[in-house]
């Protein structure tokens, strides 16, 4: 066993290590931290963007990419939050709390480095953890059949409705537009083209390129639109950057505590840096003996939500390439582009291409590193980034993800329905109804669909298959647990204050 | 007269029993089969119905429990960005790369707060040299820069 540990890393680094893959892993984060950095364009869109870039690029290459762009984003986002006090990503809403008072109070500095310090140790943390639980769980995962599979990807989805913020149930109402957005298209038991009206373009589904790209680029962009606000950007000539021994001494709890929440919550469907770093801050209030300096710039308050975010971005891996179940949007892209490349995704990829996930873990690892390096010196030209007029942002994300999409099929009707989804998501904006539930139920409705079809085949039409066999059970009766913890008013309360700050 | 408590969720309820229901009346094109031998229709109606009964929770919830008004709909904003990435779109291949991007960056520039025509122009030019750049030099994708009756 732990020869093999070593073995697996050595290909990882060896696959890592060659120069196209540190190049890509380079741009990726390079890109990442540049639109975690610019508010009003996250990694959901940029991801789906570059998708069909990577169409010519190898799986590998492809995954290391998009995966820099991922955490690279995290690292971006805290820079926004700490100097101009706007998210730049949305899992950087707490870091503007205590990140930027400390800025106002001229310790701008210590903010950036340790929100740098603590994304790296997490950011490790996350890549070994991956090493560790992805091997037996992709073991485990292979003995599933379609009960397991469909109890499993219900649980899934259950996941991603309980930690979404907002209603529950339209959440899930959220979840079930995404199954029969899933459908459109050729079915692949019968042939039968199911809602597509006689349009061509539809009998492969509805791109869910086009769709990301439209409900949460285009409406994000219309929303920032019509908001009218004025940025102060703190850009201090002489800024030092290195924390005092009393910033070091206050900042190890929190790092270890949010590292250690963040990887669990990253595992779990549904998880990402969101919930992880609104978790992580409000479990550091309550802990940390500074709590009641919460608020006022406390370095604690910047530690805990940037390694939680970070470890949970490493560890939402775990299950996409374990058991090809994503736990959020981006591992639903992820997937999406593992398709594109002729790959189903599932447990067996880790056993026929080795060189694919054990290469990922260790670009990872060089990724984080190379964002720490790069991350501090380059502050100077992202904070001059920052005060790049919006009126001149919007039109250039607008034309990269118009050649982008249009590129997908060189046709004009994906652009179509990019612009169509786009005002969908304006609807669902103003309804508050959630759109990442959605984008799962889509990516997974065919596999749901599919494994209940097989199952039931077995069972001979008899439901009961679902919970006689002891895994499929588990994985329902978990599911049920979430909800009901979800509906418990103790914890709804304290759900709703944790995203208060939202 | 019932007074709506929660317009948002009003309209949500609806948007979902809609969804549902227009799923469930298209799913009667196909053949249903049964649970053993699942036909096409048999995964939309379950799902379709299980959405519009959850819609109708939510409608009748928007009458109970007190909620927020919808905000105001950004037509203008819509319309310039949806027009803008049309024009792009249909335009690319028979005008070329170079009008479609001054179209879609101009258009979609009107939508700003404070457009000047000149910037406009200036910030087409600069995108278009790095598109084709990137895009048709970098990545080689296959798009015409000029209009195909040049």
């Amino acid at each position: 066993m732990e020869m093999q540990f070593l073995d697996n890393l050595a290909l990882g680094f060896s696959v890592a290590f060659r120069l196209e893959h540190i190049l890509y892993c380079l741009m990726g984060v390079l890109l990442g931290t540049l639109i975690g950095v610019l508010p009003g364009i996250g990694s959901i869109p940029t991801i789906a963007m570059l998708l069909p870039v990577t169409f010519g690029l190898s799986p590998t290459t492809a995954m290391i990419m998009l995966a820099g762009i991922y955490y690279g984003a995290q690292y971006g986002g805290s820079t926004t939050s700490i100097l101009v006090n706007i998210p730049g990503e949305a899992a950087s809403v707490v870091t503007c709390l205590d990140g930027y008072q400390m800025a106002r109070q001229g310790r701008a500095g210590p903010a950036l480095a340790v929100s740098a310090i603590g994304s790296f140790f997490a950011g490790c943390v996350g890549t070994v953890a991956l090493a560790m639980f992805a091997p037996p769980l992709a073991e485990l995962a292979l003995k599933f059949g379609p009960a397991e599979y469909f109890s499993l990807i219900v649980f899934g989805l259950v996941g991603a409705t309980v930690l979404a913020h907002g209603s529950l149930l339209k959440a899930i109402a959220m979840v079930l537009v995404g199954l029969l957005i899933g459908m459109v298209g050729m079915d692949a038991n019968s042939g039968v083209h199911r809602f597509t009206f006689g349009i061509m373009e539809l009998v492969d589904g509805i791109g869910f390129i086009g769709l990301t790209m439209g409900v949460f680029g285009i409406s994000e962009i219309i929303a920032n639109l019509e908001l009218k606000g004025s940025r102060e950007v703190f850009t201090d000539k002489d800024m030092r950057l290195i924390p005092s021994r009393e910033d070091f001494r206050r900042m190890w709890p929190p790092i270890l505590r949010g590292t250690a929440f963040g990887t669990a919550l990253g595992i779990l469907p549904g998880g990402g840096g969101i919930l992880a770093s609104f978790g992580a801050y409000a479990l550091e209030k309550k802990v940390s003996r500074h709590g009641h300096e919460f608020g006022t710039g406390a370095i604690e308050g910047v530690a805990a939500p940037e390694a939680a975010n970070n470890a949970a971005a490493q560890a939402s891996f775990i299950p996409m390439l374990t058991l090809g179940i994503p736990s959020n949007v981006v591992m639903a892209l992820m997937i999406g582009a593992l398709m594109i490349q002729g790959i189903a995704p599932g447990p067996q990829v880790m056993k026929e291409m080795p060189q694919l996930f054990w290469g990922l873990v260790a670009s990872m690892w060089i990724g984080n590193l190379m964002l720490v390096i790069l991350n501090l010196p380059l502050i100077g030209m992202w904070v001059k980034l920052l005060t790049v007029p919006y009126r001149f942002l919007y039109p250039s994300i607008l034309v990269f993800m118009a050649i982008g999409i249009f590129g997908v099929s060189n046709s004009p009707f994906d652009v179509l329905l990019m612009a169509a989804f786009g005002i969908v998501g304006i609807v669902f904006s103003k309804l508050e109804c959630e759109p990442a539930p959605l984008i799962l139920g889509m990516v997974l409705g065919p596999m749901l669909e599919e494994n209940l079809r097989r199952a039931l085949m077995i069972s001979r039409g008899d439901p009961s298959i679902f919970f006689t066999k002891p895994i499929s059970a588990g994985f329902l009766v978990a599911a049920l647990v979430l909800l009901v913890i979800v509906l418990a008013p103790a914890i709804r309360r304290k759900r709703e204050e944790v995203f208060v700050e939202d | 007269m019932v007074r709506v408590k929660s317009p948002k969720n009003l309209w949500a309820g609806l948007m979902f029993i809609g969804i549902g229901l227009f799923f469930m009346i298209g799913a009667r094109n196909y053949e249903l089969g049964s649970a053993a031998r699942m036909g096409p229709a048999y995964f939309p109606m379950m799902v379709g119905g299980l959405l519009a009964l959850i819609g109708a929770v939510v409608f009748f919830q928007s009458l109970v429990v007190r909620g927020e008004n919808v905000a105001a709909f950004p037509f203008r904003l819509i319309l310039c960005m949806t027009v803008a990435l049309l024009l792009f779109g249909y335009l690319l291949k028979p005008l070329g790369l170079v009008a479609a991007l001054t179209l879609l960056v101009v258009v979609s520039a009107v939508a700003g707060h404070e457009f000047k025509l000149r910037e406009a122009l200036v910030l087409a030019v600069a995108l278009i040299v790095l598109s084709v750049l990137v895009f048709v030099k970098g990545l080689g994708q296959p798009f015409p820069l000029w209009p195909a009756f040049l």
